[in-house]
């Protein structure tokens, strides 16, 4: 209770950062209870109140078939949190025992590494736009696409991090006791990345967030008929002129999503140990 | 410190070798035989062994590569198999928008990133601060598309003060006013950027702050103002300019949204259309020379942060 009491001290400091973390739980909770609390099915179609604006009866106003733009967002939170955690998981589980291996044996380690760097060279967006050629656009193929991108600076990070523990006095002491490392993996190193990783996690969730949303964009990322914020904007170019709000509401919402998480990723890092913090950026 | 040149030459051509293999293994990765995903179901088996030929794809894979890399340093990409012509000068077309547009967008990120990252690490604390800082985090938090679809919106459909999309190049008809078609294009692709150099500006410029040689002039009784210029800028600079080295390069692969948004005939377009044009050869190509600049542009940044800082040296 008292870790929790802690982790939440610094949102309490800050007006800012707590709108963040409520905006990013009702985010979550419109996720999960997206068909309790839309209005309508997202794909019912009504063709007589096709592109009309928002009214009583449709807040956020209908599309070119004459969807409901509101449930559509709603259950679409459903797909960004979907990319979100998939991207943060995926970076995570090749991320950490990735750089942790690395740094605790350095010999195949500098290997590894020398292999990040060759990655690291290509752009994140040429980099998910190379590996959805090669895996086919898809909701799931967008994560790994935008993934191999964070496994890159998540390995990094993780290295910098681990070599650092490494050399500390408990470590070392651990060690010259006769730890075998797995033990100290467990015990010393592992946990004193949980709270670095909580933050990393926070950018690089927003940053996936806004990538997998560009792959819908182009048309390369979940098929059209999965509703996603990034496909709701690609459909509504055709009708800007005419139907604006389709244009507004699902960008506000990647917008305030990301903002969010960046937000809450900006509080959390200023509560870390100020030693790890200067290794961690925004701009993951 | 040609000794510290030549071994980051060294380093980077080794990146670039390892790059390249994973650029080459592209064509071989992707599911099914690429020479029918090319040119679809209906090709005869004769126009199938003709572009595997003409690609290389009946020989021994090692062959293979030495062949490509061989032709690539000699500037040679292959050809595209959709528009029938060289890769390279495929991508030389797209060129001049892509340089263009990247060259504009680092004008505003310079005038907007930069001064208002300084006053925000001037007022640091103050309401002014923290109220720019949110406001970058939000345009950092925004897609681009959406910003260029709202700029479309407003200042092409709405007040029809711009273009909407495409661009005539500068050396046809309307000279340098054709640069009117980029000015959208360029804030889009410059809205995030200019907001992560504006945050970057101002950590850099709190952290030069902190050094003991700023107490020490201020003490001395340096005016305030010279103490930012001289002491606390000039360093702080060190970390802004390196960012720019690596964010113009990034710029050109982040075009690729902005230049489907535009209609803009760039290098960016070029790679989406090739996706969809399953012309793999073009794919390659831009992939490669897009990661030959990111590698150069990190060079000469190492480099010059080098000559910049002396300090560099001791690590």
């Amino acid at each position: 209770m008292k870790r929790v009491a802690s982790w939440l001290a610094p949102f309490a400091a800050r007006p800012i950062a707590l709108a963040g973390l409520i905006l990013l739980v009702l985010v979550v909770l419109a996720a999960i209870f997206a068909p309790v609390i839309a209005p309508y099915e997202p794909d019912t179609m009504d063709p007589i109140i096709r592109l009309s604006p928002p009214n009583p009866d449709h807040w956020f106003g209908t599309d070119q078939f004459g969807r409901d733009t509101l449930s559509r967002v709603i259950f679409a939170s459903r797909m960004a949190l979907l990319v979100g955690v998939g991207v943060v998981v995926f970076a995570l589980v090749t991320g950490v025992p990735l750089g942790v291996f690395s740094a605790l044996f350095p010999r195949l380690g500098n290997v590894l590494m020398r292999m990040v760097d060759v990655l690291m060279a290509f752009p994140s967006l040429l980099l998910a736009l190379g590996l959805i050629v090669i895996l086919g656009p898809s909701a799931v193929n967008s994560i790994i696409a935008v993934g191999a991108g964070f496994l890159t600076t998540t390995t990094r990070i993780i290295y910098g991090l681990t070599l650092r523990l490494k050399s500390e006095t408990y470590v070392e002491a651990a060690r010259s006791m006769g730890s075998r490392t797995g033990w100290l993996v467990m015990k010393h190193i592992l946990p004193n990345l949980v709270s670095p990783l909580l933050v990393q996690a926070s950018f690089v969730f927003a940053f996936a967030q806004l990538a997998a949303a560009s792959l819908d964009f182009l048309g390369l990322g979940a098929p059209p008929t999965i509703p996603s914020w990034g496909n709701m904007l690609a459909e509504s170019r055709q009708f800007i002129t005419r139907a604006p709000w389709l244009l507004f509401f699902p960008g506000t919402m990647i917008m305030l999503t990301a903002f969010a998480l960046n937000l809450v990723g900006d509080s959390l890092r200023d509560r870390l140990d100020p030693r790890f913090r200067d290794m961690l950026g925004g701009e993951a | 410190m040609w000794s510290f040149v030549l071994k980051r030459v060294m380093a980077m051509l080794v990146t670039l070798f390892f790059a390249s293999i994973i650029i080459f293994g592209f064509i071989h990765l992707i599911p099914g035989d690429p020479i029918y995903v090319m040119l679809g179901d209906m090709a005869t088996p004769d126009q199938a062994e003709k572009l595997r030929h003409s690609l290389g794809l009946d020989q021994p894979i090692i062959f293979q590569y030495l062949q490509w890399a061989g032709r690539a340093l000699g500037g040679d990409l292959g050809r595209s198999i959709f528009y029938q012509a060289p890769v390279m000068s495929a991508i030389a077309d797209g060129a001049e928008t892509s340089l263009l547009l990247a060259s504009i967008t680092m004008i505003w990120i310079l005038l907007i990133g930069v001064p208002i990252g300084i006053i925000a690490a001037m007022r640091h604390g103050s309401l002014l601060d923290q109220a720019l800082s949110g406001a970058a985090m939000l345009l950092a938090s925004v897609p681009t598309f959406w910003v260029g679809l709202y700029l479309i919106l407003i200042f092409a459909a709405w007040l029809g003060w711009l273009p909407s999309s495409g661009y005539p190049s500068i050396f046809d008809d309307g000279g340098l006013a054709n640069l009117r078609y980029l000015l959208l294009p360029s804030l889009t692709l410059a809205a995030p950027n200019a907001a992560l150099i504006l945050r970057l500006t101002r950590a850099s410029m709190l952290d030069v702050s902190r050094e003991d040689y700023v107490r020490t002039a201020r003490a001395k009784g340096i005016r305030p103002w010279q103490v930012v210029t001289r002491h606390i800028f000039r360093n702080a600079l060190l970390a802004v300019v390196s960012a720019f080295g690596f964010t113009f390069a990034a710029l050109l692969s982040e075009a690729v949204v902005t230049e489907t948004v535009f209609a803009l005939p760039g290098i960016g377009r070029l790679v989406v259309q090739s996706i969809l044009n399953r012309d793999y050869p073009v794919i390659q190509g831009i992939v490669l020379v897009v990661v030959v600049i990111y590698l150069v542009t990190n060079l000469i940044v190492d480099i010059s942060y080098r000559l910049l800082d002396p300090r560099v040296q001791l690590q």
